[in-house]
């Protein structure tokens, strides 16, 4: 067994390439170039021109140092996304805890709820959420009524934090639970006989040994944070730097290079702040070399100890989910104005939505599921040439792929627009109008994602495995194939979730590129409805239906995880 | 593992032979439009039963996007109308020759509704159906928080209303913007400045949707929205509680259509705004759900009791007459003022204001001359506007915002020297509040 926390020694075979890898390396970078370097770079040079003359200047970037609301905004998003890592690490610990380390029933369903807020379909998310938590929401209503006060749950940057908690923590939920599952369980045994346990054993053994899967999602958290604009902008709060940046690109008649600037500076940070979680886990080793064992030794609950995870998991899971509890309210609602509940009740609206949706969720399961896939493949591969390679320049693909975070989503359409538009198919219709360009778009959107999960669980597998098969005369390939693959199923699994259940729910490439309501995924169907007050409801309904469709996904990939796990653990 | 990486595959395998089949038929005619699916669907409905064999396709973009995807895709246009409230949207298309001329055969629809010319004299688009601004409101959040009912603009900037208001953007919204050049136009440009910082000293919230203020009024989360007529009128018609109002300085304008240059289904686009503009096309904007006023007078006998008429209801023919020209000029000054005076400093506005009632509640009670004196004050300091109505019209200022080819001020250095005049007066406005505050004691 290799200690758990020393140096990694060094590996001679790692020095060279090998010229699959090479190819390897070179296909990723062709298409990192073509489908995200290229059409970003074709939007975000106007930061680095100057006004007139288009010469080559850094002005720019001066005048955002400069301007006082830049800076203000800089320093908001900063700390709204620190927060967020905070209060979300709140929500996510104890769920993934209890439920892989104790037998606790149900922690399936548990963890399948934990995955539901990222599912969050925007506008109807929002609107939900104001219902019960807003100034004038359920809860404030009747908070008014008895004792005669209200809490500003969704206003500022502290309602901006509190959403975005609620909406990501389950990054650090599936990363981590990822990660605990994979921990051997000999080393807790090990540790166990030397005398350790309870919360000792747990700080000293468990959580360093998770560590790289609580930091992946950490700093996912703290990046999509940095990064999103729906939330402070359905929250109406302007002064953070995603919102500053889409304000000024989606503008008419402005041709403002700050926009492009913001941009580079939310690329630089997502880059920076993945850099750094990486340097954080350098220098030590996390893998271990057994395998299968079902990950930590699930424990028989104490009755007091029950009392307190069952509540626990119920009242994080309350919170969590009360957007969907409000979406679903809203969905059977008549009229839902200035009250506590609703009105009356009514079917009307999943009757009126039930005709077009099904070309809505088709779409969805089609684009999604690709780009899901698309982001595995990638991912792994990529995970693969900087952990086991020693490629001059494969960290390059790392940031490339993660710099996709910051992209905005409506400088990453415009940018495919400008790029593909012109390359003409035989029929003479624009590339850019076909629909697999707009999978393409919500895969790069969503690479960053599954790129950290595939990392994590490349990161927990330790090199010996792969070199015992090597010495036992398997092929590179092979090896990958038959034990690297295998190993991280896990994690490429909680990768490929991801990347699906957020993409099922983009939006603002999707606006840009979606050609006509036949190619239309559900996202763009409730974007559609969300703008009159008729269709309220039926977005609510079109809303739900996409929750229960993307969770459903999830479950069962979920279930096929579990009963993986299981065979191997029997066949054993 | 093998069997669900071999289901992954198949579940990627059986997508890609499912492919959405890409629309490549005659027959169809393709319109980017701003409008809900409340109001294309019932219009669809109509002109394909009017026009066998023609199909509607219906892409939804907001404004600006749709103006940013025509100018994109100009190259190689796929789609054939733009269909959007916002005129200045038009003007901007018409501007980069993006839209082409056309004569639609409709007859009996007036020149002009209310003080506005219903289609661009130039032939590049068309006005179907009219809307004019004004405050809506819910009865629920009212009457629960004892409130009034406002008539005026000037209204809105009283004590009563302090944190009850909502706006959109001018930035964000076509409509907003418009309803801003209005007050600005009908009042004069400092007069004007001034009843829309006092107004927006009382705003809860801006919001960068123009549906945003609408749907925080209709579930309650705000009391008073600044909204176009028929998002009222179609809340109303799906049965929420909420009130609307005209005041007296207001436009009605119409929303238009245009055809899009070297458009694809032009022949197709053609029958559609004739369609659009006929009779039968025009009563299907009275339906609840939709609500606009349509721009034939005749189909006024089929509304509904009570829905305004503006070819018939005096109010409509005193409105300001709004000047196209002007407003296109400065547009974008105009919306850069507004943000960085009001929505990027709207905490520091709205704690000068809430200062400013709760002085004057006090003088209402003793009243003291200085303290007064000093109220006015802080009422000019915030009122003040960085820029003349010349020079946000001058060459100078606008080739800062238009990305122009000549060398000049840049954008950000002028954002940067507005709202620091904003942010200054605003923090001298309370020091004289201050003052005031000790003497009314």
């Amino acid at each position: 067994m290799s200690l758990a926390l020393t140096e990694a020694p060094a590996r001679r075979w790692r020095l060279s390439g090998t010229p699959g890898q090479i190819a390897l390396a070179l296909g990723l970078a062709a298409f990192l170039l073509a489908f995200l370097l290229v059409p970003v770079g074709s939007v975000i040079y106007v930061a680095f021109t100057e006004k007139g003359t288009g010469a080559f200047t850094l002005i720019n970037f001066a005048d955002f140092f400069r301007t006082d609301l830049f800076m203000r905004s800089f320093w908001n998003s900063f700390y709204v996304s620190a927060m967020t890592v905070v209060l979300a690490s709140i929500f996510a610990l104890p769920l993934a805890y209890i439920t892989t380390r104790f037998e606790f029933r149900g922690a399936l369903i548990i963890q399948t709820l934990g995955f539901v807020p990222l599912i969050m379909p925007p506008f109807v998310g929002a609107v939900a959420m104001q219902l019960l938590f807003g100034r004038n929401g359920s809860v404030n209503l009747l908070l008014n009524e008895y004792l005669g006060f209200r809490i500003p749950f969704m206003e500022g940057l502290n309602g901006v934090i509190f959403v975005q908690a609620i909406h990501y923590f389950p990054f650090i939920l599936i990363n981590l639970s990822a990660a605990l599952r994979n921990i051997d369980r000999s080393m807790e045994e090990a540790a166990q006989n030397l005398g350790s346990s309870g919360m000792r054993m747990f700080r000293r053994i468990v959580l360093p040994l998770a560590m790289p899967g609580y930091v992946a999602g950490a700093s996912l958290v703290f990046v999509k944070v940095f990064d999103d604009l729906a939330t402070p902008l359905l929250l109406n709060v302007k002064d953070m730097l995603a919102p500053q940046a889409y304000l000024r690109v989606t503008s008419i008649g402005i041709t403002d290079p700050m926009g492009y600037v913001i941009a580079v500076v939310l690329i630089i940070v997502s880059v920076a702040a993945m850099w750094a979680s990486a340097l954080a886990l350098k220098g030590r080793d996390y893998a271990t070399t057994q395998r299968g064992g079902g990950g930590l030794a699930k424990r028989r609950m104490r009755p007091w100890e029950k009392v307190v995870a069952y509540s626990v998991v119920a009242l994080i899971l309350l919170l969590v989910l009360a957007p969907h509890i409000g979406l679903l309210l809203l969905s059977f609602a008549t009229i839902w104005s200035y009250s506590p509940l609703p009105d009356g009740f009514t079917l009307d609206h999943y009757g009126r939505v039930f005709g077009e949706s099904s070309t809505y969720i088709k779409n969805t399961l089609i684009y999604a599921s690709i780009a899901g896939g698309i982001d595995v493949v990638v991912g792994t591969a990529i995970a693969y040439l900087v952990l086991r390679t020693k490629l001059v320049g494969r960290q390059w693909l790392d940031w490339a792929a993660t710099a996709a975070l910051a992209v905005p989503g409506v400088v990453l359409g415009i940018g495919y627009l400008r790029t593909f538009f012109d390359i003409r198919l035989p029929d003479g219709t624009p590339l850019a109008t076909m629909w697999i360009i707009l999978v393409i778009a919500l895969a790069i959107r969503r690479l960053p994602y599954a790129l950290r999960a595939c990392y994590a669980a490349l990161q927990q597998i330790s090199v010996s495995l792969e070199e015992a098969a090597e010495n036992l005369g398997a092929t590179k390939p092979r090896t990958v194939r038959r034990i690297v693959v295998p190993l991280m199923m896990g994690g490429i699994l909680a990768g490929f979730v991801t990347s699906f259940a957020t993409a099922a729910v983009e939006l603002s490439a999707t606006l840009m590129l979606v050609q006509s309501n036949a190619d239309a995924p559900l996202a763009y169907g409730l974007y559609v409805f969300m703008q009159s007050a008729a269709g309220r409801g039926p977005g609510a309904a079109l809303g739900v239906i996409a929750v229960v469709l993307v969770a459903a996904c999830t479950l069962l990939s979920q279930y096929i995880i579990d009963r993986n796990q299981k065979n191997t653990g029997a066949a054993r | 593992m093998i069997r669900s990486a071999a289901l992954a595959a198949t579940l990627a395998l059986a997508s890609f032979t499912a492919v959405p089949a890409a629309l490549a038929q005659s027959g169809t005619v393709t319109v980017v439009t701003s409008f809900s699916k409340d109001v294309t669907d019932p219009i669809k409905a109509a002109f394909e039963k009017a026009t066998p064999g023609v199909v509607l396709d219906v892409q939804n973009r907001n404004t600006n996007a749709g103006v940013k995807y025509l100018d994109e895709t100009r190259s190689n246009p796929q789609a054939d109308l733009f269909w959007a409230s916002a005129p200045d949207a038009f003007e901007v298309l018409k501007s980069k020759n993006l839209l082409q001329k056309f004569t639609p055969t409709a007859e009996g629809i007036p020149d002009k509704i209310g003080a506005y010319p219903i289609n661009d004299p130039d032939g590049y688009y068309f006005g179907f159906a009219a809307s004019g601004y004004g405050i809506m409101w819910n009865t629920r959040y009212v009457d629960a928080n004892e409130l009034p009912s406002p008539k005026e603009w000037g209204d809105l900037a009283t004590a009563p209303y302090y944190d009850h208001v909502a706006m959109a953007s001018p930035s964000r919204s076509g409509t907003t913007h418009l309803t801003i050049e209005t007050i600005l136009q009908g009042e004069g440009w400092d007069k004007g400045w001034r009843t829309i910082k006092e107004m927006a000293g009382n705003f809860q919230t801006i919001t960068d949707r123009s549906f945003g203020v609408p749907e925080a009024v209709n579930s309650g989360q705000v009391g008073y929205g600044i909204v176009i007529d028929f998002f009222a009128f179609s809340a109303q018609g799906s049965g929420f509680p909420v009130k609307f109002v005209y005041p007296t300085v207001t436009t009605v304008v119409p929303a238009n259509i245009g055809i899009v240059a070297d458009a694809p289904n032009a022949e197709n686009a053609k029958t559609f705004i004739n369609f659009l503009l006929s009779p039968a096309g025009q009563e299907v904007l009275l339906e609840p759900s939709i609500r606009r006023l349509p721009v034939n007078p005749a189909v006024y006998a089929k509304a509904p009791e009570g829905y305004p008429n503006p070819f018939t209801d005096p109010r409509f023919k005193a409105m300001t007459m709004f000047d196209v020209a002007k407003s296109g000029q400065r547009s974008a000054v105009v919306d850069t003022l507004f943000d960085q005076m009001i929505s990027f400093q709207l905490d520091d506005l709205k704690a000068a204001t809430k200062a400013i009632h709760e002085v004057d509640a006090k003088l209402a009670a003793k009243d003291n001359a200085q303290a007064r004196a000093l109220i006015e004050d802080a009422r000019a300091l915030i009122a003040a506007v960085p820029v003349t109505e010349e020079e946000a019209s001058s060459e100078a200022v606008r080739a800062a915002f238009s990305g122009g080819k000549q060398k000049g001020a840049r954008q950000a250095e002028i954002e940067q020297q507005w709202a620091t005049f904003a942010r200054d007066n605003y923090a001298k406005a309370r020091a004289k509040v201050a003052e005031a505050a000790k003497l009314a004691n």
